[in-house]
């Protein structure tokens, strides 16, 4: 019987989909592995390759042993293609097919639509490695580094996910898209990912935890709402990639939080009141508040870009296709289809901002993304608690949602962190107190050196409350190889 | 007064919210508003589905009370209320629980009275997993093997028995117990409740990277389960419940230096600790002495094996209390023999001291120690509770 729980490594592929009976698919897949193997390769610095680290390798899918630790030498981790068990008679949560059976295989009349949000999804993944290839080399610890490639390889395994799903179940486009997504590369010229937000090189570790606290949060909604596909093998895939992406919101989020808590540590131990005294504040060695703030309005308003136009009927369709549901669809108490109900959707109306009703099947982003503000502004408490708890006078906040914007209504408008309208002139005496400087970024790269001791933390960062699998304070994450 | 209850409880300030926990909680016991995450006492069932997949380790959070936090107050929090102090009958040491179930906290609190007071855990000991599996929820294992360690003539029958959990989880820690369930009935017609045995290899496994568990089991004259174990058949399934047991642990510090006293089937988890030692740091020397007492050589468990361990990674000092030609020896006389190193180890704060095996050994050990103490005009009682509020003493005696 084909053991759905636990994964099978009688293939090269590690799965729990039964890919050894599979020959086609495995044989499809078998052909891509090379292919991503010299992509990770030719990606992560060599002496890092040769390193032992510490990393979790899935290895069930049962919520009690899905887990396994160890160290590992990061080509050798054991991607693999893991769904969450099927749940018996499930049905398609919503849309106009809502309470039929979920589909096993995909609906002919959405191929198109649903191998599109596939291919995104999974352009997303290997984009962000590509983008944080080279931080390992001023990681401020081996407990930093150990997450950072942690991330990486789990971005991996998701690029396996959506790989799988296209070649299982679309064919020989699917193996094209499949190729493609190893074509394209973060900032190329010729072939860059498919969204901008993913283009951007992660250039230091301030970054990298913005990154993931905010932008990783978006791929955590869109992950959310793909669990919730009528297309269950595409739900089932996001429902365990969940589970792992739970850590890269972690890694965010306790990053950001450990460089505040240092800082606010060394403001008060040389007697400095003003977060605003950055030059001395930056002397000590760690990152002053305000530009923390300037970080943090730059990664949230990118982020947001990501949820797409306030109103679309790309998002309707999907929904209403049964594709994409909406965050935790579940457990909204409505009737699924949308056809009459409407949602507050942003926009400008004679200069001013405004909520404005509209149907709510075409304001499923705008939904999504209010989803998202109320998950992101939860860290941003528990960082000012942090600030608090040291006597620091400051609060972080999320800009207003028109600031700084690409996309939407909000595209190219002069708006203050604030939410007001400002002239031109107004924008750019205050652009360089909203958002990062290349000053502030020589500053934080001046910081950025690499910190290899056991139990060792740079200086602008403060060490973790608790270890990564219970271990002790000093234990060795990543066995350095010494070339 | 109300019965003190286990509680689950989230730590607020390690939980980033991700909702992982309340997406895998079975039952709906988790939820969350816009500050934190709780578990509602009315409902967990400690089925532990939440403690892997969380992100943070923030999850894995008892407390003993008598009243359990309500969901409100549980909002309200910014950070994890201490343990508060209550005189709880096998329950909760300072360290936290040995099991969340009664009976086997019961046995455990009764194995570990000897040690005089609260137990607590070694300070650099790893942090246990217990009770992942339960009566109602048992983890199934698979018999790979059963070897008999004494001689054939012997009529003391103890066996090293392997137990392999296949894909299921078993995060044991050198020290821990697991719980083996004998099938049928007892005379009231209830089903067999687990008993409780000291695993006797290392968390990576009997055979490193396996999932698999090694134990030492006796065969006692009409013992129910010991029968049951002994006579296992590789191939056969074992219901198994634990782990169980959060203070009788190995350090992590390899500078701890750990004096193991045992007789008989009391060797099982300093077999684990002495592999786990070998394994982590296979150069380490002098920092190990094992006082191990039986009746004959062909009666200690694992004296081959014991044999092939250099001294100078590890003291070994036997006591054979029946062996031909030779006077009578118990573990007492040995310690009264190594008195030098006894005393140094009461005083080192580095010096630990474990005590496993039958109760009945438990007076003439504790009796040499205080005459060793008190030769040097030092106070036993003291040093004992000293040692214990710094997880330095441990006693597991059944």
């Amino acid at each position: 019987m084909l053991d759905l729980i636990n994964v099978s490594y009688d293939t090269q592929i590690p799965n729990n989909v039964g890919l050894s009976s599979d020959k086609r698919v495995l044989k499809a897949l078998e052909k891509w592995h090379p292919g991503y193997i010299n992509w990770w390769n030719d990606l992560i610095p060599e002496n890092f390759q040769k390193s032992l680290v510490y990393l979790r390798t899935a290895v069930s899918v049962d919520p009690k042993g899905w887990a396994k630790f160890d160290y590992v030498k990061m080509p050798e981790y054991r991607w693999g293609v893991l769904l969450a068990p099927q749940v018996e008679g499930r049905t398609i949560p919503c849309g106009e097919h809502a309470g039929e059976p979920a589909w096993q295989e995909v609906p002919g009349e959405y191929r198109n639509m649903l191998k599109r949000l596939i291919v995104i999804q999974g352009d997303t993944e290997p984009a962000s490695v590509e983008q944080q290839r080279s931080l390992a080399l001023t990681a401020p610890s081996l407990y930093d580094m150990r997450n950072l490639f942690q991330v990486n390889v789990e971005e991996g395994r998701h690029l396996w996910a959506m790989v799988y799903l296209l070649h299982k179940y679309f064919g020989r486009d699917g193996r094209e898209e499949a190729d493609d997504l190893l074509r394209r590369s973060s900032g190329s010229e010729e072939a860059p990912r498919m969204l901008g937000a993913f283009n951007e090189e992660t250039p230091d570790w301030l970054s990298f935890f913005m990154f993931t606290y905010f932008t990783d949060r978006d791929g955590k909604m869109q992950l959310e709402s793909l669990a919730q596909s009528g297309f269950d093998p595409l739900s089932r895939t996001c429902r365990f990639m969940l589970t792992e992406e739970a850590h890269h919101m972690f890694v965010g989020e306790t990053g950001v939080g450990r460089i505040i808590e240092r800082t606010c540590q060394v403001m008060k131990e040389n007697g400095i009141e003003d977060p605003y005294e950055i030059d001395r504040i930056r002397s000590l060695g760690v990152i002053d508040l305000p530009t923390i703030q300037k970080k943090l309005n730059l990664h949230y308003t990118l982020s947001l870009d990501l949820f797409g136009q306030e109103v679309s009927t790309n998002a309707a369709n999907a929904f209403n296709a049964g594709i994409k549901g909406r965050y935790m669809e579940s457990r909204i108490d409505d009737d699924h289809k949308l056809q009459d109900a409407t949602y507050e959707v942003t926009t400008i109306e004679d200069g001013q901002i405004k909520r404005i009703a509209a149907p709510a099947l075409t304001a499923i982003n705008m939904r999504l993304r209010d989803d998202y503000t109320r998950d992101a502004a939860g860290g941003i408490k528990r960082w000012n608690k942090i600030i608090e708890k040291a006597g620091v006078q400051f609060e972080l906040k999320l800009p207003h949602e028109g600031f700084n914007r690409k996309i939407g209504v909000f595209a190219n408008q002069l708006i203050d962190p604030e939410g007001n309208f400002v002239t031109g002139a107004e924008y750019d005496a205050k652009v360089n107190d909203w958002l990062p400087t290349h000053a502030d970024g020589d500053f934080i790269q001046s910081l950025m050196k690499p910190v290899y001791e056991p139990g060792q933390y740079a200086g602008w960062i403060a060490p973790p409350k608790v270890g990564i699998d219970n271990k002790p304070g000093d234990f060795e994450y990543v066995k350095l190889h010494m070339a | 007064m109300n019965k003190p209850i286990k509680q689950h409880l989230i730590d607020p300030e390690i939980c980033i919210r991700c909702y992982t926990c309340e997406m895998t909680c079975p039952i709906g016991a988790i939820e969350h508003n816009d500050d934190n995450v709780v578990v509602d006492a009315d409902k967990c069932n400690f089925c532990m589905d939440c403690i892997p997949v969380c992100p943070t380790g923030s999850i894995d959070e008892w407390r003993v009370v008598l009243e359990p936090y309500s969901l409100e107050e549980q909002y309200e929090w910014m950070e994890l209320p201490e343990q508060e102090e209550l005189e709880v009958d096998g329950g909760a040491g300072e360290d936290g629980i040995e099991a969340l179930d009664e009976a086997m906290a019961a046995l455990l609190a009764e194995a570990h009275a000897g040690t005089g007071g609260k137990p607590r855990a070694p300070a650099t000991a790893a942090k246990p997993t217990v009770n992942l599996y339960n009566l109602g929820k048992p983890a199934e294992a698979t018999v790979r093997g059963n070897y008999r360690l004494t001689a054939e003539d012997s009529d003391s029958d103890v066996r090293h028995i392997v137990l392999d959990f296949g894909g299921q989880p078993m995060p044991v820690l050198e020290g821990q117990s697991i719980g083996i369930i004998p099938p049928g009935e007892d005379a009231e017609g209830k089903p067999h409740l687990p008993r409780l045995y000291s695993i006797s290899s290392p968390r990576d496994g009997e055979r490193p990277g396996y999932n698999n568990v090694a134990l030492t089991v006796k065969r006692e004259e009409k013992g129910v389960c010991s029968n049951y174990v002994c006579d296992l058949k590789t191939g056969d399934k074992v219901k198994v419940t634990g782990p169980f047991g959060a203070t009788f642990l190995l350090p992590s510090d390899p500078e701890a230096h750990l004096m193991m006293i045992c007789t008989g089937t009391g060797s099982a988890p300093f077999r684990a600790f002495t592999m786990r030692r070998q394994r982590e740091h296979p150069n380490l020397e002098d920092s190990l002495t094992l006082v191990f007492g039986a009746r004959r050589p062909e009666e200690l468990p694992y004296f081959g094996p014991l044999k092939k361990v250099p001294e100078s990674f590890m003291k070994k000092h036997y006591a054979f209390s029946r062996q031909e030609g030779a006077p009578k020896h118990y573990v007492q006389d040995k310690l009264r023999e190594e008195a030098d190193e006894v005393l140094r180890l009461m005083q080192e704060p580095k010096g630990h001291i474990y005590i496993c095996g039958l109760k009945a050994m438990e007076d003439g050990v504790n009796e040499a120690l205080a005459d060793i103490a008190r030769g040097a005009g030092l106070d036993w009682d003291a040093i004992r509770d000293e040692m214990r509020q710094d997880g330095r003493y441990h006693v597991e005696t059944y």
